[in-house]
C-alpha cells in the first residue's frame, strides 16, 4: 500500500519530494517500535493480568488489538503531523491547492485494508470466546451457556442484592456467606442472579463480569491459575450505594479451600436451615408461611412486594 | 440596545445565574440531615466505650414524607431524638449500641441477613437474651436490620409480635417495642462507613427497596469514624 | 357567466385571503416566552390537582387501587408535567394557527406562501418564530446554556472524585449529580448541531427560501427548554439514582425524580423526531435546480443521515419511556420479571435507541469537519462519494449493533459474535471519514484558522475515541472494560472530543454567516489550545483508570488510583475554564464588540456564503440555479457554484422540464 502511495505521489504534480515515501519512512520505525514495546515490554503487565485463564485470554486479546491499533493510529497521526508541517499555507500564497477529487486505487486500498483488519479482529474475538481453553473469556453467557470448560466445575452462586454480594456453595450443603473463597486450578462456574434490580458481578483479577438480573441465572466460567486476592465490584448502577458495593475474595489452594468449605458448612448449618432451598433463581416474594400469618393477623407491614398479598388483582 | 445597557443587562443576568447555581449547590447538594456526634470528648484508639442509642419507627411524622419508616438517633448530651441517620464515633473504641425496635415485621428478602455478624461475641441481645440468628420467614420476627457492610456488621432488629397497636407518632416514646443491644469495635483510622437496612420495608416501592430505603436520613446513613 | 378558475388574489396555505402586517399589539400581550411560562405554571397546577384527586382519599382512589399503590406523589407529578407541557405550548401560541384553521379563519401568509414571520427585532427570538434562521439562533443559545449547565454538574462529579475517602457530597447527592450530567448531555446534545446549524444552514446550502415545515421546526426547538427544565426539576424532587440509562427495575423502584427523567427524555425524543422529519423533507423536496445529490455539501449529507436516525430510533425511546412511566404509575409489569415482564426488555428497547443516538451525536461532527477542511485546505474534498457512503453506511449499520452494550448481561450467547461482527464492521464506514480527511490534507495549503484548529483537534480526538471503540467491540476485552471508566473515556472522546470540538469549529466558522459578527481570533486560539490540552489530559488517563478496575458512577475507588483521579479532576477544572473562555468570547464578541463581518471571510464556495451575512429575510432574492459542486477549489476556470439571478426563462424551463419528466414517468 505504501509503495503505491509513493508512486502516485509523483503522478500529477511531478518533480518535488516524494511525500508518500517520506510519510512511510517516518511511520515505519514508529509503528515497529510501538508494536515491540506494546507486545514485549508492556504486554505481560497489561490488564487484567494473568490470575485466571479467562484473564490471561483477555490480556492476550488486548495485546493483539493494541499491536494492530498502534500502527493504524500512528499512520493517521504521522500523516496529520506531516500535513500540518509540510503542507501549511505559506504567507502570500493566494493560490488554491491541486484539484484532487479522488484516487480510485488509494480508495480501494484503504477500504480493503480496513475491512481486512476489522474482519480479522471479529474472527479473532470469536476464537477467543469459543476456544475451550478460555471457556467464554469470563463473560456472562446467560442461563444456557455454550462455551463451557471440561469436567464439573465448582458451583458458586453469586446473589446480588442491594447493596451486597453473597455467595452460596450448593456442593457444600448450600451455605451462604459474604466471603468469596475459591480454589486454584479448578474450573469454577459462577451462577449470577439478583434479588431486586440489575447489578453486575465483576471479579477483576479473574476477568469475570456477569450482570445479575432478577429472575435470571447468568453463568460465567473461569479457572484461577494463581492464588491471591480478588477484587469484586458491582459494575452496574444499582442505586444509592452502588459505589460502596464491593468486597474482596481470595483464591487459595485446593486443600485450604476444601478445609474452609467443610468448616463453614458445619459452622453455618443453623443459618442454612432458614435459607430457601438452593435454586438458580429466587422469587423472594414467595414467602408462603409469612404471607399466611400476616394475612391472618390482618397486618400490612411493608412487605416489599409489588402488590400487597391481600390485593385481589394478582396476575 | 446601547453598549452600557447591554453590559448592565448581561452583568445582572450573570449574577442571577451565579446566585441560582450557588443556591442549588448549597441547599440541595450540601444540605442534608445533621450528624449526631458521639465522638466529642472521647479519645480515639484507646478502647474507650461509647454508647449509641437509636430507634426505628413505623413512620416518622416529622418530615415531608411522614409515612416513610425511619430511624432516629439520640443526642448523647440532650437525650433528644434527632431525625437523622448520620453519626460520628471515635476510632478504635468499643461501641455499645442500643436500638429500640418500634416497627412491625416484614420478611427479609434474603434470610441470610437474619444472622448476626460482626459483634463482640457474635451475638445480639434481644431484651437481654442472646440471639445468633432470627428467622424472618417463620413468623413475625424481624422488622429491620442495622448493617454496616464495611465492618461486616449485621444486626437483625427483632419486631414486636403480631399486635396492631404500634406506636403512631414519632419519635416513639411508648408502645410495644423490642430492645436490641450489641457491641462492636470501631475500626482504627478515620473513614466513612455506610450503613443500611436490609429488610425491604419501603412500602409502595418496587421490591420494597425504594423511598426511605434509599434516602439518607430514613433507613440508610453513614457512620463516620474520626480519630 | 364564466366560472373564475383563478382567484384574483394569491391563496395562502390554509385558505383565505392573505393578510398583511402582523398585529400591532404590545409585546407583553403577544404570545412569547413569558406567556409560555405562565401557561406551564397554570398547567402544572391543574395537572397536580388532577393527580391529587386521582390518588387522594376522595374519589378515584377507591376505584383505582393500582394507582393508589404507587408512591403517592407519582400521579400528581406526572400529570402536572403533562399539563405543564401543554400549557407551555399553548402559551407560546403553537396551537393558534391550528385552531384558526379549524374554525375557518385565514392564516397569515406572505407573498411567498410562507407563514408570515417577523424579520427584525430582538423580540422574535423569544417567540414561536417560523423563520428557520431565528429558530437556528434560538437553538444555538439554548444549546450553549444546556451544555454549560450539564458541564457544571461534571465539575461537581470531578470534585467528588478527588478523594475516595473524603466525600464532598453524600452518596445520594452524588448519584443525582451523575444522573443529571449524563442525561442532560446525552438528551439535549443530540440536537446540538442539527438544531443550530442544521436548521439555520440547510435551506441556505440547498438554495431554498424556507424549510418544509416551519411550525414543526419551531416546535422541536420549544420542546427543548421544557425538557431541560423538567430534567432540572428532578433535583427538587430528590433526583434519580440510575444515571442516563434508566435501567428498570431500578428506575421503577425510584422516587418521583424518575418521573421527571422519563418525561424529560420522552419529550426530547419527540423533539428529535420532529426536527429530523423536517430536515428530511426539506432536503429531499426543496433543493434548488441543479443541486443534485452529488453536489450536496457533505454537511447536508450528514444532517440528512442524522435525521433519518432520529426519526427511526427516537420513537423506540419514547415508547420505552412511556412503558417506564406506566410501570411506575399504573403498576403495569413490562419490566418486572416476577410478574411476567423482563428487565431485558427495557435494556433492549433503550439500547435500540441508544446506539443510533450516539451516532446521532457523532455524524453531525463528521459533517462539519468534512465541510470545513476543503475550505481551509483550498482543495476539493477528497473522495466525495466515499464520504457520502461513509455517512450512509454508519447510519445504516448503527441499527444493527445495539447489543454490544449488553455483552455481559446474559443475552443469548450466540448473539454476541454476531454483534461483535457488526460493531467491527461499522468502523469501516467510520474510517472513510479519515480517508477523506487525509486525502484532503495531501498537498493542501492548510490555513490554521480557529475552525481548522478545532477540526484537526476533532480528528485527533475521534481517532482515539474510535480505536477505543474497537477495543470495546471485542467481547473478551469488553468483559473487563464494560461498565468501567474505559467506556467513559471512549464515549467522552467520541462525543466531546468529536462532536463538541466540531461544534466549536462550526461555530467559529459560521457565526459570521449567522450573526454577521466574528468571534475574537486570539481568544479563540487560546480557547482551542486550553481545551484541547485539558481535554486530553482529562480523558486519556481514564482509559488506564478503567482498565485498572474502577467502575463507572462510583464515589469510592481503590486508593492507589487516587493520584490519577486527582490529575484528571484538576485537568477537568482547566477544561471547564476553557469552556468559560468560550462563553466569554461568545458574549464579548456577540454582545459587546460586535465586530462586523459580512461577506465571505473564509472565501468559501459554499452556497450559503454567496448571500449576505446575515442572510436577507427570504434567503435568496430568487431561487438560484446551481452550476457546480461546492468543493471545486483549484479547478481551472471552475464554474461559480450557482447563478443567484438566473435569467427569467431558466428557472421556469427547469421546473417545466422536470414536470415533463415526471409526467412521462
Amino acid at each position: 500500500m505504501a509503495a503505491s502511495v509513493a508512486e502516485d505521489a509523483q503522478g500529477p504534480g511531478s518533480g518535488g519530494p516524494n511525500h508518500g515515501l517520506r510519510i512511510f519512512l517516518i511511520w515505519l520505525p514508529i509503528a515497529v517500535a510501538a508494536d515491540l514495546l506494546l507486545y514485549f515490554v508492556y504486554g505481560p503487565h497489561m490488564p487484567p493480568g494473568k490470575m485466571s485463564n479467562t484473564a490471561a485470554s483477555q490480556q492476550f486479546d488486548i495485546k493483539v488489538m493494541s499491536v494492530l491499533a498502534a500502527p493504524v493510529m500512528a499512520f493517521v497521526l504521522v500523516f496529520m503531523a506531516y500535513s500540518v508541517i509540510v503542507w501549511r499555507h505559506r504567507e502570500g500564497d493566494e493560490e488554491d491547492g491541486p484539484p484532487i477529487f479522488g484516487h480510485a486505487r488509494i480508495q480501494a486500498t484503504w477500504i480493503t485494508v480496513t475491512a481486512v483488519i476489522v474482519l480479522f479482529l471479529a474472527g479473532f474475538g470469536t476464537y477467543e470466546l469459543a476456544w475451550p481453553g478460555f471457556a467464554g473469556a469470563g463473560a456472562g453467557e446467560g442461563p444456557a451457556p455454550i462455551w463451557k470448560p471440561d469436567g464439573t466445575p465448582l458451583q458458586v452462586q453469586v446473589i446480588a442484592q442491594q447493596w451486597r454480594f453473597t455467595y452460596r456453595y450448593p456442593q457444600f450443603g448450600g451455605f451462604e456467606t459474604t466471603a468469596l473463597m475459591l480454589p486454584v486450578g479448578e474450573p469454577i462456574q459462577f451462577n449470577v442472579t439478583s434479588l431486586d434490580v440489575i447489578h453486575s458481578f465483576w471479579a477483576y483479577q479473574l476477568g469475570v463480569k456477569a450482570d445479575a438480573n432478577p429472575g435470571v441465572n447468568n453463568v460465567a466460567y473461569t479457572t484461577a491459575q494463581q492464588t491471591g486476592t480478588v477484587t469484586v465490584r458491582c459494575a452496574e448502577l444499582c442505586g444509592l450505594w452502588h459505589g460502596a458495593m464491593f468486597n474482596f475474595g481470595k483464591v487459595v489452594s485446593v486443600a485450604a479451600f476444601k478445609a474452609w468449605a467443610d468448616k463453614t458448612e458445619v459452622q453455618l448449618a443453623s443459618v442454612t436451615k432458614i435459607l430457601p432451598p438452593y435454586a438458580t433463581t429466587y422469587d423472594p416474594t414467595v414467602v408462603p408461611q409469612i404471607n399466611k400469618a400476616m394475612a391472618k393477623a390482618g397486618i400490612g407491614g411493608a412487605n416489599g412486594y409489588y402488590y400487597p398479598p391481600n390485593d385481589p388483582v394478582q396476575p | 440596545m446601547s453598549l452600557p445597557a447591554r453590559v448592565v443587562t448581561l452583568l445582572l443576568a450573570f449574577l442571577a445565574v451565579v446566585a441560582v447555581a450557588l443556591f442549588v449547590v448549597i441547599h440541595y447538594f450540601l444540605g442534608g440531615p445533621p450528624t449526631v456526634d458521639y465522638a466529642s470528648g472521647v479519645t480515639a484508639d484507646t478502647g474507650a466505650t461509647v454508647h449509641v442509642v437509636m430507634q426505628e419507627d413505623p413512620q416518622n411524622t416529622v418530615s415531608t414524607h411522614p409515612d416513610w419508616v425511619s430511624y432516629f438517633i439520640q443526642n448523647p448530651r440532650t437525650h433528644a431524638w434527632i431525625h437523622t441517620t448520620l453519626f460520628k464515633v471515635p476510632a478504635g473504641s468499643k461501641i455499645d449500641m442500643t436500638i429500640y425496635g418500634y416497627d412491625g415485621c416484614t420478611p427479609l428478602r434474603n434470610p441470610y441477613f437474619g444472622r448476626v455478624t460482626g459483634t463482640i461475641g457474635g451475638v445480639e441481645y434481644v431484651n437481654g437474651k442472646p440471639v445468633k440468628v432470627i428467622n424472618s420467614w417463620s413468623g413475625c420476627n424481624v422488622a429491620h436490620t442495622f448493617s454496616i457492610p464495611g465492618i461486616n456488621l449485621n444486626i437483625p432488629m427483632a419486631s414486636p409480635s403480631l399486635t396492631a397497636n404500634l406506636c403512631g407518632t414519632s419519635p416513639c416514646t411508648s408502645g410495644p417495642h423490642e430492645t436490641v443491644t450489641f457491641s462492636f469495635m470501631s475500626p482504627k483510622g478515620p473513614g466513612e462507613y455506610f450503613w443500611q437496612c436490609r429488610v425491604p420495608c419501603g412500602g409502595g416501592f418496587l421490591d420494597g427497596f425504594g423511598g426511605p430505603m434509599q434516602t439518607i436520613g430514613f433507613m440508610t446513613g453513614n457512620m463516620e469514624v474520626v480519630s | 357567466m364564466a366560472i373564475e378558475t383563478q382567484p384574483d388574489r394569491a391563496q395562502g396555505a390554509g385558505g383565505g385571503q392573505p393578510l398583511t402586517g402582523s398585529s400591532a399589539r404590545p409585546w407583553w400581550r403577544r404570545p412569547a416566552i413569558h406567556t409560555a411560562i405562565a401557561g406551564a405554571v397554570i398547567g402544572y397546577v391543574l395537572g397536580h390537582l388532577l393527580g391529587d384527586y386521582l390518588t387522594g382519599a376522595t374519589g378515584a382512589a377507591n376505584q383505582y387501587p393500582n394507582i393508589a399503590l404507587s408512591d403517592s406523589e407519582d400521579w400528581p407529578i406526572t400529570l402536572g408535567y403533562v399539563f405543564a407541557i401543554v400549557g407551555w405550548l399553548a402559551g407560546l401560541g403553537v396551537f393558534n394557527d391550528i385552531f384558526r384553521q379549524m374554525i375557518g379563519r385565514p392564516n397569515h401568509v406572505n407573498g411567498n406562501g410562507l407563514p408570515e414571520h417577523e424579520t427584525s427585532g430582538l423580540a422574535r427570538y423569544f417567540r414561536y418564530s417560523l423563520d428557520h434562521k431565528v429558530v437556528g439562533i434560538q437553538y444555538l443559545v439554548g444549546m450553549i446554556i444546556y451544555f454549560c449547565t450539564a458541564g457544571l454538574f461534571a465539575m461537581a462529579i470531578r470534585t467528588e472524585l478527588l478523594s475516595p475517602v473524603n466525600h464532598v457530597f453524600t452518596s445520594q447527592v452524588y448519584v443525582e449529580i451523575v444522573g443529571e450530567h449524563g442525561t442532560m448531555m446525552m438528551m439535549l446534545m443530540s440536537s446540538v448541531i442539527l438544531g443550530p446549524f442544521g436548521n439555520y444552514l440547510i435551506p441556505l446550502m440547498i438554495g431554498a427560501k424556507r424549510v418544509a415545515f416551519p411550525r414543526i421546526e419551531a416546535l422541536s426547538f420549544w420542546l427543548t427548554p421544557m425538557a431541560f427544565l423538567i430534567l432540572l426539576s428532578a433535583l427538587l424532587l430528590g433526583g434519580f439514582p440510575f444515571g442516563w440509562t434508566g435501567y428498570a427495575p431500578l428506575s421503577i423502584q425510584s422516587t418521583v425524580g424518575a418521573d421527571a427523567y422519563a418525561m424529560a427524555f420522552g419529550l426530547m425524543g419527540i423533539s428529535m423526531i420532529l426536527a429530523g422529519f423536517n430536515i428530511i423533507v426539506t432536503v429531499i423536496c426543496y433543493r434548488a435546480p441543479g443541486m443534485r445529490w452529488s453536489r450536496l455539501p457533505m454537511f447536508v449529507w450528514a444532517m440528512t443521515t442524522t435525521s433519518f436516525l432520529m426519526v427511526l430510533a427516537a420513537p423506540v425511546l419514547v415508547g420505552g419511556m412511556y412503558m417506564l412511566l406506566m410501570d411506575r404509575n399504573a403498576q403495569t409489569a413490562f419490566f418486572v420479571d416476577r410478574l411476567g415482564g423482563s428487565s431485558y426488555l427495557y435494556e433492549n428497547l433503550f439500547w435500540f435507541f441508544g446506539h443510533p443516538e450516539v451516532y446521532i451525536l457523532a455524524l453531525p461532527g463528521f459533517g462539519i469537519v468534512s465541510e470545513i477542511i476543503p475550505v481551509m485546505c483550498r482543495k476539493p474534498l477528497f473522495a466525495y462519494k466515499v464520504a457520502g457512503a461513509g455517512m450512509v453506511g454508519v447510519g445504516l449499520l448503527s441499527f444493527f449493533v445495539w447489543q454490544h452494550h449488553l455483552f455481559d448481561s446474559g443475552i443469548n450467547p450466540d448473539m454476541r459474535p454476531l454483534f461483535m461482527l457488526t460493531t467491527e464492521l461499522i468502523s469501516i464506514p467510520t474510517g472513510f471519514i479519515y480517508l477523506v480527511a487525509l486525502g484532503t490534507f495531501w498537498k493542501a495549503k492548510i490555513r490554521f484558522t480557529v475552525p481548522m484548529l478545532f477540526a484537526l483537534g476533532m480528528y485527533f480526538n475521534f481517532l482515539i475515541g474510535g480505536v477505543s471503540g474497537v477495543f470495546l467491540s471485542d467481547v473478551p476485552a469488553d468483559t473487563t472494560e464494560h461498565g468501567s471508566f474505559f467506556v467513559m473515556a471512549h464515549f467522552h472522546y467520541t462525543i466531546m472530543g468529536g462532536l463538541i470540538f466540531a461544534f466549536m469549529a462550526g461555530l467559529y466558522y459560521w457565526l459570521p454567516k449567522m450573526m454577521g459578527i466574528k468571534l475574537n481570533t486570539t481568544l479563540g486560539k487560546w480557547q482551542f489550545w486550553t481545551m484541547f490540552i485539558a481535554f486530553n489530559s482529562t480523558f486519556l488517563p481514564l482509559f488506564a483508570v478503567g482498565m485498572a478496575g474502577q467502575p463507572r458512577r462510583v464515589f469510592e475507588y481503590a486508593l492507589n488510583l487516587q493520584p490519577l483521579n486527582v490529575w484528571v479532576s484538576i485537568s477537568s477544572f482547566v477544561l471547564g475554564f476553557s469552556i468559560l473562555l468560550f462563553v466569554i468570547n461568545f458574549v464579548w464578541s456577540a454582545v459587546f464588540v460586535r465586530e462586523r463581518e459580512t461577506g465571505n471571510p473564509w472565501n468559501s464556495r459554499g452556497l450559503e456564503w454567496q448571500v449576505a451575512s446575515p442572510p436577507p429575510a427570504d434567503n435568496f432574492d430568487q431561487i438560484p440555479v446551481v452550476l457546480s459542486g461546492p468543493y471545486d477549489y483549484g479547478v481551472k476556470d471552475a464554474q461559480p457554484v450557482a447563478d443567484l439571478h438566473p435569467p427569467a426563462g431558466v428557472l421556469s424551463a427547469a421546473i417545466s422540464q422536470s414536470a415533463a419528466i415526471r409526467a412521462e414517468a
